[in-house]
């Protein structure tokens, strides 16, 4: 198959191929889920992020 | 050359102004949320993929498979199986959340605030600090083995050079995550690495032609005794898996799919990356790119690097490792002889673009590392942070070029990046791992157990790797100096250790031990504490 006799070696290329495949599939599928967050969460966002920055402005 | 200089100043040109506009969109946290919120899948997908794919992993790890044969692309598999959706998929929501909950900033801090301790915090500051320029000096060495090839110029100016415009790219803010700047670096290394498949393939009539070639090459007697010292070691031709229980089977299994494979999981930048996201949309929409990224980047690396022999062989009549003249010269020198030298310029860009990206995250890792969690949060100081955070990115950036200059003076036949990448994940799981996942899905475990399992994973693993992993012990020297062997178990009846990687031994110790500690040791943390880490998971 592809030009390749090891059944480990061919397994290997497929299964890249594949796994890629499974992460497209669920991205798709997920793709517009869990874009909602609570009040409380986009107010925890907030502070978090403003703290990032500062620690940013610390490199 | 004159093209390749143009090349990288426009480039550079791109990434300051790409950079600054960031940061004129982001100038307040409320800014940085809508902005996160408004900003193309697209334009996340390929930042995500610059930050995990580096000169480590394309010129490293492509050389190896390039002298190892196909059996690499077992890595790729782990790559997007554990390091795309398993990574994201199950870790990523509770690191984001629990991260959000504890305001935690870095991998250290979110083990440490979950844990409440600070003893965590610094002791995985500590590893990471002193041991990632391990890993940055495997991507230096990456890009300048590029350089020294691309340019014919020796390996020393070349690493001064490399690191020349780190430093300015570190000074110019790259440290700090702008989206649009990955990106930028993702869409040249797709395109890149896209260019190149099609291009060998095409080359060599197909792709089952060009595999045929390469497993029929093996076969030539002029080949079997080029190759006499791999076969020796358990190699069987590069479309086939070394021989089990070989030397070269152990490294390629353990080492490489392994180590890597699986040590991906507990990366401190890519944690950071998790908390840095907007929502579990965000998460769900990078798996997408993030599987075809890794594909593109590492399976493309692995097939082109395998393939490598044979053109090489049509042209000089030797396999890829003699005619490069080391194995991580392979990828450079087939990229300078067979591919139009326009699109040389092109693969230059990017992978001097995958350095950065990467490099850059590890620069804030070990920054944050020494000025956070070591200095602010475990020592419990303040005042000069800045200065301390800063010295210690100047220290690591010092420490990285000169390990980067030592690696030079190793056998060049061995595979220095990719062991160097594979050192630091081993590491990073045998210390981080079964707290981690403790941290994220065990509530009531104690922190003491988790104390004593990372102590357990770090002291086993560094013992393995300077004194009975013989690959890495020799190379260290320190094993050598005391007792005047390569690794303590040669000529032993425990021999066969030396070819068995640290990451085999010291996470399963590390996860026994803080199971064993998890039954024997009460949880103390509070009920309120508990809630706090976990609300919303």
């Amino acid at each position: 198959m592809f030009g390749i006799h090891d059944i480990w070696i061919i397994l290997a290329y497929v299964l890249c191929i594949l796994s890629a495949i499974l992460c497209v599939v669920y991205g798709i599928v997920n793709w517009n889920k869990g874009a909602d967050l609570e009040p409380n969460e986009l107010a925890e966002e907030s502070d978090w992020s403003k703290n990032e920055s500062e620690i940013e402005d610390k490199l | 050359m004159l093209g390749s200089i143009i090349a990288i100043i426009v480039y550079l040109f791109v990434v300051t102004f790409l950079g600054y506009l960031g940061f004129k969109h982001t100038k307040t946290s409320a800014d940085y949320l809508v902005g996160g919120r408004q900003i193309h899948p697209m334009i996340m997908a390929l930042s995500y993929g610059a930050t995990f794919i580096s000169t480590s992993a394309i010129v490293g790890f492509g050389g190896a498979a390039g002298t190892l044969g196909m059996g690499l692309l077992w890595l790729t598999v782990l790559n997007i199986l554990f390091g795309i959706f398993i990574a994201f998929v199950v870790f990523g929501k509770r690191t984001r959340r629990m991260g959000h909950n504890l305001d935690a900033h870095t991998f250290p801090e979110l083990l440490g605030n979950r844990f409440n301790s600070k003893f965590i915090q610094g002791f995985a500051g500590v590893v990471i600090f002193l041991f990632m320029p391990i890993y940055t000096a495997a991507v230096l060495k990456g890009g300048a083995d590029f350089i020294q090839t691309h340019f014919g110029i020796s390996y020393e100016v070349s690493l001064l050079f490399f690191a020349a415009v780190v430093a300015v790219y570190v000074w110019m803010g790259g440290m700090k995550g702008v989206m649009y700047t990955d990106a930028f670096q993702g869409a040249i290394m797709f395109i890149g690495m896209a260019f190149l498949i099609i291009f060998v393939y095409n080359k060599l009539g197909g792709v089952s032609s060009a595999h045929e070639q390469l497993t029929e090459l093996y076969n030539k007697p002029e080949i079997q005794e080029q190759t006499a010292g791999l076969i020796k070691g358990g190699f069987r031709g590069w479309t086939s898996m070394p021989a089990s229980g070989s030397p070269i089977w152990w490294s390629l299994v353990t080492t490489i799919v392994m180590g890597v494979g699986i040590g991906v999981l507990a990366q401190p930048p890519l944690v950071v990356r998790f908390m840095t996201v907007k929502s579990n949309r965000e998460l769900n929409r990078a798996v997408v790119s993030g599987g075809v990224f890794i594909l593109m980047m590492t399976g493309v690396a692995f097939v082109v690097g395998s393939l490598s022999n044979v053109l090489f062989f049509n042209e000089t009549g030797k396999v890829a490792i003699l005619a490069a003249g080391g194995n991580d010269k392979i990828i450079p020198m087939f990229i300078k002889q067979f591919v139009p030298s326009w699109f040389g310029v092109i693969f230059f860009l990017a992978l001097i673009a995958a350095a950065m990206s990467t490099l850059s995250s590890q620069f804030h890792s070990m920054g944050t590392a020494v000025g956070r969690d070591v200095y602010e949060k475990a020592l419990g100081k303040k005042g000069n942070s800045i200065f301390i955070t800063r010295t210690g990115i100047l220290l690591a950036i010092l420490l990285s070029v000169i390990l980067a200059y030592l690696a030079n003076k190793l056998d060049s036949s061995m595979q220095i990046i990719a062991t160097g990448t594979a050192l630091f994940f081993g590491l990073c799981a045998a210390s981080f791992l079964p707290g981690y996942i403790a941290a994220l899905y065990v509530k009531k475990i104690s922190t003491k157990a988790v104390i004593i399992g990372m102590i357990t994973g770090f002291v086993i693993g560094v013992i393995w790797i300077f004194f009975i992993h013989e690959k890495e012990a020799s190379s260290l020297q320190l094993c050598m100096a005391l007792f005047n062997k390569t690794s303590i178990v040669k000529d032993t009846a425990m021999a066969k250790l030396a070819l068995v990687d640290p990451i085999v031994v010291a996470l399963p110790a590390s996860a026994i031990v803080t199971f064993i500690g998890a039954l024997t040791t009460k949880n103390t943390l509070s009920e309120n504490h508990l809630d706090k880490c976990f609300k919303g998971i």
